[in-house]
């Protein structure tokens, strides 16, 4: 049996990896998420991989609404049973199902909506959200959104509306780390206090310090769940480091959209050790 | 003459919200979206009668269609409703990625669309809609003529899997089409049978297009009317079979030349069997505040303008 330890350091080997073979992709924001979606599906999601349906009833769902970080979406997918792990060499590739950014148009098991143009999931979860309470199914949804997409109008609109109507089985989290494509966030527009933004829209707000520490995450997520059901949406503010796991890729926006050679590959996976076997 | 009358003037949204409701009583997958502007909609009745399946998003339609699309996840059937401006333009990259190239089931439902809007203006007179849905792969694109085919075509939806435009308006205009006529997507209706020339026409025009074949039977000419309440999926062997009748078509719609049915008729025409197009339509302009009746006389979209159409195509 894999330990839960086991799969950041192998995710962060397949991120690189897949975005290495089509030398494209977005690598820093996948491996800041790491423990996050390691957190989530191997912990925390109430989920059936063997058994993927579009309409998830009697399952908790998850919208990646940042959907250039689909490289640690798939390979999370992949190690958790939705589809076989060989196919994340095909990322990227052509007549792949794992296009650059997530889609349910080639049905990806796990996938339940396109996202890449941002700010459309947290709308998307709501919905969701509130098909869950009408269908009376209590399980959760979650989502996962950049800081640099807070800056989408949408998003605020979604807030404004969860908050309001109450949409009190509903888990956001953003991953804070700063940074975006022309920069870090605040220099290139200042977004202020997320936590404060999100509370003055309704929202009950977790800050997570350490979004790199799995059981941090784990722990985070897990008191988020105690927070939903009492009438506010749950967002959780979780610092991480942009292509963290690397030394030379942590903590710039540098890496956000970048792949690298194969000399950095190959510095990249010394420093990630292969704990589950490489696809 | 056309055997057509009016049955008593009504506004095709108030067939939409005819169609809801019953959609509601009949239908208990159906839900309903709408952004502050329930009454403009005819919303109201499902709304009251059905509060646990109406969800107001508030003055926020980006946010509306991606609401619409996590509704559809979860098995249930969401109709959203604003004004056609804020149905398309205003949420073309929310329809493009969250419902159209996700596959999820939502029905876009679209009022006072075009010119007829009236008083409002340019901003409100959406006449690029049209192009804009139907160019987005896997929509289907419905613009019905009155008040019972908006009715009709409302109830069809519910039972057609995919994501759907459905685009009405907000004056009464005449309702002349039978109240007990099943809405077919993709079958386009011949209204009258004629030799000389095709009128391919949708939405308010359709009467206008009727009007006019009855001006033009009193000039001796023969015209063929036919409603293309579906603009997508376009139904090609509707209009091949009427102009190899009559090798000429006159296209009338509400919406620019550029986009709407008469580019896709000629686009037919130019691959399947070429013919002379003359189309009436709103030529590379925004529209601008009158009545309806001022308006669609100024941009030449009438049963006056659908004659001359007639008799410039016939002499080609
Ligand atoms: C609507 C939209 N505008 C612009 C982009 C281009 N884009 C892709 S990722 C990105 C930066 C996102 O920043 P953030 O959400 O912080 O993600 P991170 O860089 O931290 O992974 C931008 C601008 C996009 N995908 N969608
Ligand atoms: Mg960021």
């Amino acid at each position: 049996m894999a330990s839960i330890y086991d799969y950041p350091s192998q995710i962060r080997r397949d991120i690189l990896r897949m975005v290495h073979q089509p030398q494209s992709g977005h690598p820093g924001g996948s491996m800041g998420c790491t423990e996050f979606f390691t957190a989530l599906y191997f912990d925390v999601l109430r989920h059936n991989p063997s058994a993927f349906s579009m309409d998830g009833r009697g399952e908790d769902l998850f919208f990646l609404s940042n959907g250039h970080i689909s490289p640690v979406l798939y390979s999370t997918l992949a190690r958790s049973g939705y589809f076989p792990v060989a196919e994340l060499s095909t990322f990227r590739l052509i007549n792949t199902r794992l296009q650059g950014h997530p889609t349910t148009h080639d049905g990806l098991p796990g996938v339940r909506i396109a996202s890449g143009s941002l700010g459309q999931g947290l709308s998307v979860a709501v919905g969701a959200a509130q098909a869950k309470k009408l269908n009376g199914d209590k399980h959760l949804v979650y989502t996962l959104h950049g800081d640099g997409e807070l800056q989408e109008g949408q998003i605020w609109e979604a807030a404004m509306y969860a908050g309001a109507k109450k949409v009190d089985n509903l888990i956001a989290t953003v991953d804070a780390n700063g940074q975006q494509i022309d920069g870090s966030t605040d220099e290139v527009l200042p977004m202020g206090d997320l936590g404060a933004k999100f509370a003055a829209f309704g929202w009950d707000v977790l800050h997570l310090e350490h979004g790199n520490d799995l059981d941090a995450v784990r722990a985070a997520l897990r008191e988020a769940g105690t927070h939903t059901g009492k009438g506010k949406p749950v967002v959780i503010i979780m610092k991480t480091a942009m292509g963290h796991g690397v030394d030379f890729m942590a903590g710039t926006h540098k890496w956000h959209g970048v792949a690298p050679n194969d000399d950095e590959l190959a510095r990249a996976l010394a420093q990630c050790p292969e704990t589950l076997g490489d696809y | 003459m056309h055997p057509y009358t009016n049955q008593g003037s009504q506004d095709t949204r108030s067939g939409f919200g005819a169609g809801l409701l019953e959609l509601g009583r009949r239908n208990p997958s159906v839900v309903a979206l709408c952004a502050d502007l329930t009454g403009s909609l005819k919303m109201d009745a499902f709304a009251k009668e059905f509060p646990d399946r109406f969800f107001q998003t508030g003055i926020a339609e980006a946010h509306m269609m991606g609401m619409a699309a996590g509704l559809t996840i979860g098995g249930w059937i969401p109709f959203t409703g604003t004004f056609a401006n804020f149905s398309t333009g205003r949420v073309y990259d929310q329809i493009r990625q969250s419902i159209a190239y996700s596959d999820k089931n939502v029905k876009i439902c679209a009022s006072h669309a075009g010119l007829t809007l009236g008083e409002d203006g340019a901003t409100h007179q959406i006449l690029e809609d049209i192009g804009l849905m139907k160019m987005l792969p896997g929509m289907t694109v419905i613009v019905p003529a009155d008040y019972n085919q908006t009715k009709a075509a409302t109830i069809a939806l519910a039972d057609h899997h995919g994501p759907a435009y459905l685009r009405f308006g907000r004056p009464k205009v005449a309702n002349f089409t039978p109240a007990d006529k099943p809405f077919i997507i993709g079958k386009a209706d011949v209204l009258v049978e004629g030799s000389d020339l095709t009128i391919a026409a949708t939405g308010h025009l359709v009467w206008e297009a009727l009007e006019a074949s009855n001006a033009l039977a009193a000039q001796g000419i023969s015209a063929e009317v036919i409603n293309f309440a579906t603009i997508k999926p376009f139904d090609t062997e509707a209009l091949l079979r009427s102009v190899h009748k009559t090798g000429r078509v006159v296209t009338a719609e509400e919406h620019q030349r550029h986009g709407g049915l008469g580019d896709l008729v000629a686009q037919t025409l130019g691959m399947h069997r070429p013919a002379p197009v003359e189309m009436v339509a709103v030529n590379d302009s925004f529209g601008e505040s009158g009545t309806p009746a001022q308006l669609m006389d100024k941009y030449g979209l009438n049963a006056t303008a659908i004659v001359e159409a007639a008799l410039k195509v016939r002499n080609r």
